[in-house]
């Protein structure tokens, strides 16, 4: 008996593997419904009505779609590398979600001895891993523009290359200053550390402290993501499709995927960070995911809002943007944090 | 465990480096130097080390090489001339001694790196001194070497001012 | 059981590979790549020292050579550019004009 616990203890961890991955798929298939429905409405239409109550089977119907159709390269494309650009898309838009944490400790209502965490590994540097995992993503992109051997491609690829690695310093230093607020860079330990209330009433959530570090998170997670009003890679009234205007069939379908994972992922990452994670009232702790669903779909929500209202920039206005403002909004913000952490604690 | 996943990493390293020097396309190069630094990640976190492996992905993978990436990119390097890339052509009698030179120097030194170091093996345990701690790497950073970090970003600086300047256009 | 020793070899041939790329191989871009292994063997010896002595120096030092690849990775491919605006070439054979 003794010998078979462990055991149990690493099926459910491999069950939460299963579970977190088939999740992410979903929530990838789910995001594409709502970002048509909202969009029909937003544009007073009806959107997908056909396949499944309310069109919510056309992702699935799509995905199948795009299964039968040819996989197509052009001729002077390098074969590898074309290959090779949409698995590391889609792989580094998965491996960013393993460390995320999306729940109290369980087990499993008594199943296992040991309770084990709802999140698929708890490192101690899991806010890094985060971050480095999403500058590895830049490769897919860029690999997709190159590899596809035309010119739109490559403007696409060059654009979000240049897009993420400007972005990507704000993004860091709105990260910092989260850190240096909860001294720890693991997320479950900065989850853990917003329990609680001020006055009996306000969560002690860092949305609250860190507003403008949630604001800046947030933006240049819209343009890390490469999601309107930021989508330049794939500006369609200028580049065609961008990067995947020479995919095809499931590797075009791979990118899509990517694109919707990494809106989930940056979205999980910032409830976790600024929202408190699966902390909230009323719920009994062991149903924290329902919080921490509800607070990724808020964001998300928001996501698919700003792409369907706002216009899209111009692309010396982003980078003017992102290097003239943001970036020191970014470092005004770290400033007045570690300030704040220094005198008030 | 440990045996397996050291020799696999460094397999890889070995490897991709090889070919990064072997194959004569700048672009596979690059992709090739990201495989190998990822290898090396994994070795960071086998010796303890994740904040380093962590560095070593966001700096080298994510930013030098995206940098390399965007060169190869904007100039459209085309590949060597097969010619010059037989060796004995283009190491000329100084290079070749030059080479010969170098390989004996490293031979030497590794030789006698490791007879001094005669089996040595990690300490291992729960009494084994802690370097995976995130917080010591910057107490150390920060009060001992504190200068040289104050000198590492004056560096950057130049380096971001000599890097635009050299590669801006030229006025008319 | 993986030893000092192991590291050390590993890194020896990183840093052989690299100096032979900076050697043999005639373009600028692949000239840096190599100088990039060989700093990376470097870091690894250091990293794998300062867990044998159990102190944190070998993975400080480590961020100093990344902080100095970085710059010398910007201001080497500024001037991989700007070279390459003047010749149309990547041979390091073909900037010779200063040579007499």
């Amino acid at each position: 008996m003794m010998r078979y616990l462990p055991s149990a203890t690493i099926l459910a961890q491999l069950g939460l593997i299963f579970v977190i991955f088939n999740m992410l798929v979903l929530s990838a298939a789910f995001m594409v419904w709502l970002e048509r429905k909202v969009c029909a409405y937003i544009q007073d239409r009806h959107g997908p009505n056909r396949v499944g109550y309310e069109g919510s089977l056309q992702p699935f119907a799509d995905v199948i779609k795009l299964l039968f159709k040819e996989q197509l390269r052009p001729k002077a494309a390098d074969a590898f590398l074309f290959a090779l650009a949409p698995l590391v898309s889609t792989t580094a838009a998965f491996a960013a979600f393993s460390v995320v944490p999306f729940g109290t400790q369980t087990t499993l209502f008594g199943l296992l001895d040991e309770p084990i965490p709802l999140q698929i590994t708890d490192v101690n540097v899991a806010v890094l891993v985060v971050f480095a995992i999403t500058s590895m993503g830049i490769y897919g992109i860029v690999l997709a523009g190159w590899a596809s051997n035309s010119k739109y491609s490559l403007l696409g690829g060059l654009r979000s290359s240049a897009q993420m690695i400007s972005y990507e310093l704000s993004y860091g230093l709105a990260l910092a200053a989260v850190i240096m607020m909860a001294g720890s860079l693991s997320l479950r330990e900065i989850v853990l550390h917003q329990s609680g209330t001020w006055f009996g009433v306000i969560p002690r959530w860092y949305i609250i402290p860190q507003f403008f570090g949630f604001l800046i998170f947030l933006t240049a997670g819209v343009a890390e993501t490469n999601r309107a009003p930021f989508d330049f890679p794939e500006a369609e009234q200028e580049l065609v499709a961008g990067y995947h205007t020479e995919y095809s069939s499931m590797s075009f379908a791979m990118f899509f995927l990517a694109e919707y994972v990494n809106m989930v992922t940056v979205s999980a990452v910032a409830t976790s960070l600024y929202l408190g994670g699966w902390l909230g009232p009323f719920l009994p702790d062991w149903l924290g995911w329902v919080w921490f669903l509800v607070k990724v779909f808020l964001i998300l929500f928001f996501y698919v809002w700003m792409r369907w209202t706002l216009p899209r920039y111009r692309y010396d206005q982003l980078m003017e943007f992102g290097w003239k403002f943001l970036l020191p909004a970014a470092v005004v913000n770290l400033f007045v944090t570690a300030a704040m952490v220094l005198w008030i604690g | 465990m440990d045996v397996a996943v050291f020799y696999i990493f460094g397999a890889i390293a070995v490897l991709a480096s090889l070919f990064v020097v072997a194959q004569g396309n700048p672009m596979h190069s690059v992709m090739l130097l990201i495989t190998s630094f990822g290898a090396l990640a994994g070795l960071y976190v086998l010796l303890d080390a994740p904040f380093t492996a962590v560095t070593q992905i966001i700096i080298y993978a994510g930013a030098i090489m995206v940098l390399f990436l965007f060169v190869v990119m904007l100039l459209n390097i085309p590949r060597e001339d097969p010619v010059q890339r037989t060796a004995s052509a283009l190491l000329g009698p100084t290079g070749m001694r030059m080479g010969v030179l170098l390989s004996v120097v490293l031979g030497v030194e590794v030789v006698w790196a490791m007879s001094r170091m005669a089996g040595a093996g990690f300490s291992e345990g729960p009494s084994a001194p802690s370097v995976s701690s995130v917080a010591g790497i910057g107490g150390e950073l920060f009060t001992r070497h504190a200068f040289a970090f104050e000198a590492t970003s004056v560096l950057i600086l130049v380096a971001m001012v000599g890097a635009v300047v050299l590669a801006r256009k030229e006025q008319p | 059981m993986i030893g000092l020793n192991h590291y050390l070899i590993l890194s020896g041939l990183l840093f052989a590979i690299g100096t032979a790329g900076v050697f043999v191989r005639r373009n600028l871009i692949t000239v840096l790549l190599s100088i990039e292994i060989m700093l990376n063997a470097v870091n690894l010896t250091f990293v794998a020292v300062g867990r044998y002595r159990g102190n944190v120096d070998g993975q400080i030092i480590t961020f100093f050579v990344m902080t100095v690849a970085a710059a010398e990775a910007a201001v080497g491919l500024a001037l991989v550019i700007s070279l390459f605006r003047h010749r149309e070439t990547l041979n390091p054979d073909a900037f010779t004009s200063l040579k007499w």
